[in-house]
């Protein structure tokens, strides 16, 4: 037992701060969010240069082989400049290949999605797709990146497969979304082909932890963040003749934010290690990171827009890049009622 | 970052489990399940002594004090398996948490003599005396008298909410021995005996009906000029130190016991049919959450050996375990539903929950309120202004 940063992850963590703090600029951003949503140049230094996008895959496919606790490190360093980078459904989908990909899909898709080369979305739904042999037809809504991804990762009741975009009977549709930084889009599939995952418990829930986990993970970099860029304001900002910082009201809710987010800290990285120890609790840790970081961060982003006054407000500032990450993230793979039933369903010891 | 303890450690576990079992099973079954401060003191006096015979009274000191020299890990394991075993709070957990490390690190060599196997031992029982009419929060407020008579100090004056006190055999005491000083400045840190007339004690009665805190008055009360603990003066200095001492590693037994406090809350709902109700499943799960990031909270803290940056994780611990404890003080009854508001017999006595819903207004209260605790993480963790104060 030993619940700190090892001496590599420590600079992993140093490195993914510095370079998105360096190269995830507000400029940089929001001309991203004034086009496709996403900073390709950003994502291909991300890739390249850093090697960052291999982290997960294993190293005979090109990439580092690390695990979910790094995962986490890079997510929280990206979501705490509001990066518009895939990095969602670039982890489900090494995730979700590694574990349940042919031999094959393997070859074919880990080391370029190692190389940073080609950029994949989560696209799931709830409703059933028609499979036909290795032919999918059906809608899913809300899928983020989606417009301008390379390869689908669908995630139905029934299975999971991989559909390139490019393919025949794919159509996608952007659309304006409140979270600029992250776009979603509804995807066609009218016959379009698909190549299977392997169906298993395992295969899905390799897709899930890892996208759980850089959701949370993103929630506690950008909680964290605006945390300190209010600390900062608070210091400067004079009125009454006294920095607004020291006034006790304002004091408390730095205090309070600070207070959720030394929990969501404890979560995501309980949740990364459970997932990569295999301990039993790791479906329980997932549901609660992804719901008390998810809750965490727009808290903060809320309390950061207010103890902004006025420019907190503004399109110039950048409280709202938060404030939308965070409304997004609530909701984005299952809400937190969801993830909290889950675990109800578990401590009342009614888990299926 | 790793989570898993490895082989030896749970072999470590195992042996505990099974001493802590067996005692709650056996010899000390008539103390199980107790969750309360002082009820049945004489038994658990004798607990105290029982443990210690068997070395597992203060596993964490060093050998020669009694200890075990117990690893991170093993206290961690120590600690929650005493709570799963039932057993009750330690009646001596302010000698064994609070007084024993801070004499072990500002005692003089002659004091841990003194002290130290007492405490081991269970047969030193501790109460802590900061607390007076003027000096809550503002701890450096006190105003209680210490003088050098000769050879001994003399202390007059009173300290309030003295848990315990009834109890104990030995209270330490901060006091004001600089003539004229003011604020932290001039307080010195005494160990005093209890069993002396110059010490009287008038128990106060709490909102659940037990009476576990005191008044406690000094009317020429005496102790060896040797029992000031550092230097005269420097007493602020040991009280800031001893208060660190509270989030040790025994904040993990403490979360066992709350461990069992939510299952019995959910267990009644599942009784009387709660927990189909979808509000209470969401706050069910919230507690289950809250109690699990506490657990990891303080497994941070204290894989967190170097110190090197802000330890958010101990600075926002006390606040975050009060608070949730509170809360599930109300989810208590809003499970129990009208029934929980009747007692079981013709005393005002309580059963476990409604005496939690009860006992958790006080989390939030002793070792620095809510506010006080909010305050020191603005100013401590996050660098904010320091809160003026009106008398200077
Ligand atoms: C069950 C129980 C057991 C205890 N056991 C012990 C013990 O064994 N030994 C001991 O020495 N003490 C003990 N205490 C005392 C405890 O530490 C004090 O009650 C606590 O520090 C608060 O002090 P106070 O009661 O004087 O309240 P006050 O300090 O008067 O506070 C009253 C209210 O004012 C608020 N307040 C005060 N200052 C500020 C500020 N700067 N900013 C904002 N709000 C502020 C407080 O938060 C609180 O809400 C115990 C208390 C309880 C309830």
């Amino acid at each position: 037992m030993e619940f700190a940063f090892t001496e590599e992850q420590a600079m992993i963590a140093e490195t993914a701060r510095d370079f998105f703090r360096e190269n995830a600029t507000s400029e940089r951003t929001r001309k991203a969010m004034a086009g496709e949503g996403i900073d390709r140049e950003l994502w291909q230094a991300f890739g390249a240069e850093l090697g960052l996008a291999g982290l997960t895959v294993p190293e005979e496919h090109g990439g580092s082989g690390l695990g979910m606790v790094e995962l986490a490190i890079i997510a929280e360093a990206a979501g705490s400049q509001v990066s518009a980078i895939p990095l969602l459904g670039h982890a489900m989908a090494c995730a979700a290949i590694g574990a349940g990909g042919s031999d094959e899909a393997k070859a074919a898709w880990l080391p370029r999605l190692a190389a940073g080369e080609a950029i994949c979305a989560i696209a799931s739904t709830h409703s059933t797709l028609e499979a036909d042999g290795d032919k999918l037809t059906g809608t899913i809504q809300c899928v983020p990146h989606g417009a301008v991804a390379d390869l689908l990762l669908v995630a139905a009741p029934k299975g999971m497969w991989l559909v390139e975009t490019a393919a025949k009977g794919v159509s996608i549709e952007g659309h304006t979304t409140m979270d600029q930084t992250r776009p979603l889009a509804t995807v066609m599939l009218d016959g379009a082909a698909a190549t299977p995952l392997a169906q298993s418990f395992d295969v899905t829930m390799a897709a899930w932890s890892a996208g759980w986990i850089v959701l949370a993970a993103e929630a506690l970099g950008g909680a964290q963040e605006t945390l300190e860029r209010t600390v900062a304001y608070s210091l400067d900002r004079v009125q009454f003749g006294r920095q607004i910082g020291s006034f006790q009201a304002y004091k408390h809710r730095l205090a309070d934010m600070m207070i959720e987010i030394e929990q969501a800290r404890s979560a995501v990285y309980w949740a990364a290690c459970a997932v990569d120890e295999g301990s039993d609790e790791a479906q329980m840790a997932l549901h609660a990171a992804k719901s008390f970081c998810a809750d965490t961060f727009f808290m903060c982003a809320g309390n950061m827009i207010q103890l902004h006054g006025g420019i907190g407000f503004t399109w110039e500032h950048d409280a709202h890049l938060f404030f939308k990450r965070a409304r997004s993230i609530q909701t984005m793979l299952m809400d937190g009622e969801f993830h909290r039933e889950q675990v109800a369903r578990m401590v009342l010891g009614e888990a299926a | 970052m790793k989570l898993g303890f490895s082989k030896a450690e749970e072999e470590f576990r195992a042996e505990a489990a099974d001493w802590l079992q067996g005692q709650m099973a056996g010899e000390f079954k008539d103390i199980k399940g107790i969750t309360t401060l002082t009820e049945k003191a004489e038994r658990r006096k004798e607990w105290e002594q029982q443990l210690a015979a068997h070395k597992w009274s203060c596993i964490g000191w060093p050998v020669e004090w009694g200890g075990r020299g117990a690893s991170l890990a093993e206290q961690v394991i120590f600690a929650e398996e005493y709570a799963r075993a039932g057993v009750p709070g330690r009646v001596n957990h302010i000698g064994i948490e609070l007084a024993g490390p801070t004499i072990l690190t500002f005692g003089t060599e002659e004091q841990k003599q003194r002290f130290l196997p007492g405490i081991a031992a269970g047969t030193t029982i501790f109460c802590q005396g900061f607390s007076e009419p003027n000096a809550g929060s503002d701890l450096g407020n006190v105003r209680t008298k210490a003088r050098l008579d000769g050879d001994e100090w003399v202390v007059n004056g009173q300290k309030i909410w003295t848990s315990l006190a009834h109890i104990s055999d030995w209270i330490f005491v901060v006091a004001r021995s600089g003539e004229g000083s003011k604020g932290p400045k001039g307080l010195t840190f005494l160990m005093m005996d209890m069993h002396q007339p110059g010490i009287e004690i008038r128990p106060i009665e709490q909102i659940n009906g037990d009476a576990e805190f005191n008044e406690t008055f000094f009317d020429d009360a005496r102790c060896p000029a040797d029992s000031l603990i550092g230097t005269e003066g420097e007493g602020w200095r040991v009280a800031m130190g001893l208060l660190a001492f509270e989030r040790g590693v025994s904040t993990l037994g403490q979360q066992m016991a709350f461990r069992n406090e939510l299952d019995a809350i959910i267990a009644a709902a599942k009784d009387n049919g709660k927990a189909n109700n979808p509000l209470i499943r969401q706050r069910i799960a919230k507690a289950e959450i809250g109690l699990r990031l506490m657990r990891y909270g303080a497994l941070r803290m204290l894989s967190n050996t170097d110190h090197s940056a802000i330890d958010g994780a101990a600075l926002t611990y006390k606040i975050q375990w009060a608070t949730w404890r509170r809360g599930l003080g109300e989810l208590a009854m809003d499970v129990l539903g009208q029934a929980g508001e009747i007692a079981s017999g013709d005393a005002y006595e309580w059963d476990v929950l409604p005496n939690l819903f009860l006992y958790s207004r006080a989390d939030t209260i002793y070792g620095g309120t809510n506010q006080i605790q909010r305050n020191q993480i603005a100013e401590r963790g996050l660098g904010l202004p320091r809160e003026p104060r009106g008398d200077k």
